[in-house]
């Protein structure tokens, strides 16, 4: 190995070696990477977490027949019933404490009425199993059998659709964070000018702060999914090392616009607010908290075009349905080109002070 | 050392360099020359344009126009090659807080194809009792101290110091000008800008006083006090009087008085030999019935050759 190769792999282990360590010196690298993701996946778990069918709620106006009506009610499975005045059952209604109010007929052979509202879709299901007690109670017979089988297998919950979204969102912020904010910060201190008056290479430097953001991020990837899958039964249906490949492609992508973002600013003012312009568009419109399928479709287009979304369909793709690295080439494909054009750009205008 | 090196007789040469920021001109016209083994001051006082000049050739910034040579090599198509041999301490940089002293030292040896062990270095500059403490523990001065060893760890030949006192309390920078002199004994350049007189002439074997972007004296410390004329100053302060009084115009016939100013209230002037200069002006005094109100005599200093040249002082701000 020539001299000059040999200078600049000490110069590359040890800007990376100083990198790890001022990292794991710094408590808050640590809360933002582990304690605050464990933090939020576990609130959205026990905010989101799978309950029991809630029982219907109905009230009986008062009047005649009003007993035959409130027991046959009362006997249904997931309902319940109370007895109450016009005045009272109109104002439960109008608050939304009661799904359905049912009217018993004046005079036998009358209809039944019930009073909802149709926009709440707990009205709709409160008035048929209602309707259903009712026509029971009054002796009809059901022409069919049937049974239920209950399923509620880990992979179709809400927590599990989330923890990938999370993961996604992570690796969004350790990435434009981790290098952005670093860079302008060492810009800040005259550090970035001090490296350069040293025949260290810029390149190496910039590679040194990419692969131990990357380093990091197995870490921390590692442990948020080992975590989710201890303590919350999140599936992992594909292969962890694909899982691995695109946490790396994505993590290369946000440094590469975290490179971007830093490149000029002198302030950090200046990327707080391009970082903020960044990702907020992400964290609302790539599928973190919910799925994209529910804006229109052409929005959703655009949408599948922005690394974070494209990060977060295919953690989901392998993790829940067990999808192969190769059939997700589509979204390496984008965290490719936008981390490619991001990396070359951020190069290029680069201010070392 | 390679030979361009060997065969250079100066370590920096600079020709009529500018250096404008949009409408300012930092550097107007400014050319000098540095012989290795010197050390060589820049003395002017804050926003002279010391820092621009050293930053350009440290080849951290560009020339607007100019010519530079530093190693007898240019910047623009040698630069790895200078970097090699440069030892740079910036004004005011902040090191890694996270990091030890050790950490920082080993970080950048390792940029250099040869240098100095960490270990030989930290002694230098006498942190060796804090090699494992981290950069943010460190005092001001121990500080300045580690960005000196970072600068001495590549082995330079050529050793830029940028303010290297400013803001240190008085033991830190005697510590400080103990390494400065350490490394120029063992036969090496060193650079240095400061708005210190003292620094200056406990340090340089060489200054250039430097105002407004130019030079406007070069010399070693001895020549450029000599030039004012004497080595003395007399400084007398006056009782108010109704009399004519006395001016620094009735002063300059005075034996050996070189020169006269008046300054805050008193007359400052430059002396050849006091023991002449002295009765003639206590007797000059009393024939204009002018009491004086003190008198003292002391050693000149390069701040008396930056008043004298620019009716400033170094530390006006």
């Amino acid at each position: 190995m020539s001299e000059v190769l040999r200078t600049r792999v000490r110069a590359f282990r040890q800007l990376c070696l100083a990198r790890l360590r001022e990292s794991y010196r710094e408590p808050e690298v640590l809360f933002w990477g582990f304690v605050f993701p464990v933090l939020l996946t576990a609130t959205l778990a026990v905010a989101f977490r799978s309950r029991p069918p809630e029982p219907s709620r109905a009230v009986v106006l008062a009047g005649p027949g009003v007993e035959t009506v409130h027991k046959a009610l009362a006997q249904a499975p997931l309902l319940k019933a109370e007895v109450a005045t016009e005045l009272e059952a109109a104002r439960a209604l109008r608050v939304g404490r009661v799904d359905v109010v049912v009217v018993p007929p004046e005079a036998p052979q009358r209809p039944f009425t019930f009073r909802l509202d149709p926009s709440r879709p707990e009205a709709a299901v409160a008035r048929a199993r209602v309707d259903d007690a009712l026509q029971r109670a009054a002796g009809r017979a059901d022409p069919l059998a049937s049974r239920d089988v209950e399923v509620s297998e880990p992979g179709a919950r809400y927590v599990d659709f989330l923890v990938p979204g999370l993961v996604g969102m992570n690796l969004m912020n350790a990435g434009l964070w981790g290098v952005g904010y670093l860079l302008v910060d060492m810009r800040i201190k005259r550090l970035l000018r001090r490296l350069l008056a040293t025949p260290m290479r810029p390149a190496d430097f910039l590679a040194a702060q990419l692969v131990t953001r990357v380093a990091f991020t197995v870490v921390e990837i590692g442990f948020l999914f080992g975590f989710a899958h201890l303590a919350l039964g999140v599936p992992m249906r594909g292969s962890p090392l694909a899982v691995l490949a695109v946490a790396v492609a994505a993590s290369l992508c946000f440094a590469g616009l975290g490179l971007l973002v830093a490149c000029r600013a002198r302030k950090i003012e200046t990327v707080n607010g391009i970082m903020n312009l960044l990702m907020l568009p992400m964290l609302v419109g790539s599928g973190v908290f919910f799925s994209i399928e529910r804006f229109p479709q052409q929005a959703q287009l655009a949408l599948r075009a922005l690394p974070l979304t494209a990060v977060n369909d295919a953690l989901r793709a392998i993790v829940l349905e067990g999808a192969g690295l190769a059939s997700q080439w589509p979204r390496l494909l984008v965290l490719g080109l936008w981390g490619g054009f991001s990396f070359f750009a951020g190069l290029r205008l680069f201010r070392w002070s | 050392m390679t030979a361009a090196a060997v065969g250079a007789s100066t370590a920096v040469r600079v020709r009529d360099l500018h250096k404008s920021y949009g409408r300012v001109e930092a550097v107007r016209g400014l050319s000098l020359e540095i012989r290795p083994g010197e050390c060589f001051g820049l003395l002017g006082p804050n926003g002279a344009g010391k820092t621009t000049t050293v930053e350009i050739l440290e080849g951290l910034l560009e020339a607007t126009a100019g010519e530079v040579e530093v190693l007898g090599r240019r910047w623009g198509r040698d630069d790895h090659e200078i970097r090699e041999r440069l030892g740079v301490c910036l004004q005011q940089t902040v090191l890694s807080e996270k990091l030890q002293v050790g950490e920082t030292l080993e970080l950048f040896r390792s940029f250099y194809r040869q240098g100095r062990t960490p270990g030989d270095v930290v002694e230098d500059v006498g942190l060796q009792d804090k090699r494992g403490a981290r950069v943010g523990t460190l005092s001001g001065g121990q500080k300045q101290r580690l960005a000196v060893a970072c600068a001495l760890v590549g082995d330079p030949e050529l050793l830029f110091l940028d303010e290297p006192t400013t803001g240190l309390d008085p033991q830190s920078r005697r510590q400080l000008w103990e390494i400065v002199n350490g490394f120029k004994r063992r036969g090496r350049t060193v650079v240095l800008t400061t708005h210190y007189m003292d620094e200056a002439e406990k340090l340089c074997d060489r200054i250039a006083v430097v105002d407004k972007g130019r030079i406007i004296a070069e010399g070693t410390p001895r020549e450029l006090i000599r030039s004012l004329g004497g080595d003395h100053v007399v400084e007398v302060t006056l009782e108010d009087c109704d009399g004519p009084g006395l001016g620094p115009a009735d002063l300059l016939d005075l034996p050996s008085v070189r020169s006269a100013h008046a300054e805050a209230g008193r007359l400052v002037l430059a002396v050849a030999e006091p023991h002449l200069a002295l009765p003639a002006l206590l007797a000059r005094a009393a024939e204009r019935g002018q009491a004086l109100a003190g008198l003292a005599t002391r050693h000149a200093s390069l701040e008396d050759v930056f008043v004298s040249l620019t009716g400033r002082h170094l530390r006006d701000e």
